[in-house]
């Protein structure tokens, strides 16, 4: 639960979802994704921080690089919410079907 | 094969559409009958709404109340802004869990399409925090049930 909620918040930034979109081309350092923004280093390494405490993206260590990529199965949690409630939805919809098949035989609704 | 999209629009929509094989007319009323309503809009499998208060017109009020008849349950209010019969429902919801969410500003529009009606739902929230929140925390009707199954998986 606290995963989701801290995954959807952190979503909930354009510039993180354009990092986030970046970073589905393949892994990049801070520099690389700080140059397609015009905005401090210090700035955009705060979202890569709020991204990487949602579990969003993953940090590996490669000298003094510090290059970030997805995480995937962070990725995929919220993938499948999103799907679980498009299912939910769908159900109701699908039931939705029947009743109005039910009511269709009736009088139909006056044409255009 | 899905009939339905649902997609986040900006920062603060949520767009829901579905097609169905009936007039707009009998879309709408299926949104508008408490007796209609009670048939379909249950969420996950179990659940039911025993209670389903509806004043479709302008200034009027709706309460649907759901139960998984184990104990669980929750319920939604909310005021009819706009209601243009068969074309287009506005009204504003909240969900009680029990603390009341913000204000959900909901624009439902029903166009025919072919011999069918697509709909149209766009969910307005206040800001980005509140519509992350509504995502993670279950957002429509009986989302809170798929929520716990959730949190049991992850």
């Amino acid at each position: 639960m606290e995963g989701l909620d801290t995954k959807f918040a952190a979503l909930a930034d354009p510039t993180r979802r354009a990092i986030l979109a970046r970073l589905s081309l393949g892994e990049a350092t801070v520099n690389e994704l700080a140059s397609p923004f015009e905005m401090s280093q210090p700035a955009i390494s705060q979202h890569l921080k709020v991204l990487e405490e949602a579990g969003l993206i993953i940090c590996r260590v490669e000298g003094t690089k510090r290059p970030r990529r997805l995480a995937k199965e962070g990725i995929e949690a919220m993938d499948q919410w999103l799907g679980m409630l498009h299912t939910a939805l769908e159900k109701n919809y699908d039931r939705l079907d029947s009743v109005l098949a039910g009511t269709n035989t009736q009088k139909k609704g006056k044409k255009r | 094969m899905s009939k339905m999209t649902l997609k986040t629009e900006g920062d603060t929509h949520v767009i829901v559409t579905r097609r169905f094989a009936a007039t707009p007319e009998a879309v709408y009323r299926a949104h508008t009958d408490p007796k209609l309503l009670q048939k379909w809009l249950l969420g996950p499998e179990g659940w039911s709404m025993p209670v389903c208060i509806n004043d479709a017109k302008p200034g009027g009020k709706f309460r649907y109340e759901w139960t998984n008849g184990k104990g669980a349950g929750f319920h939604i209010t909310g005021e009819y802004l706009e209601v243009n019969p068969f074309s287009r429902i506005v009204h504003v919801e909240r969900m009680f869990l029990p603390e009341p969410t913000p204000d959900n500003h909901v624009e439902t529009t029903f166009e025919r399409d072919g011999e069918g009606t697509l709909m149209t739902i766009r969910m307005t929230l206040p800001d980005e925090k509140t519509r992350a929140t509504m995502l993670a925390s279950g957002m429509e009707h009986g989302m809170e049930a798929s929520y716990v199954r959730l949190e049991a998986m992850i």
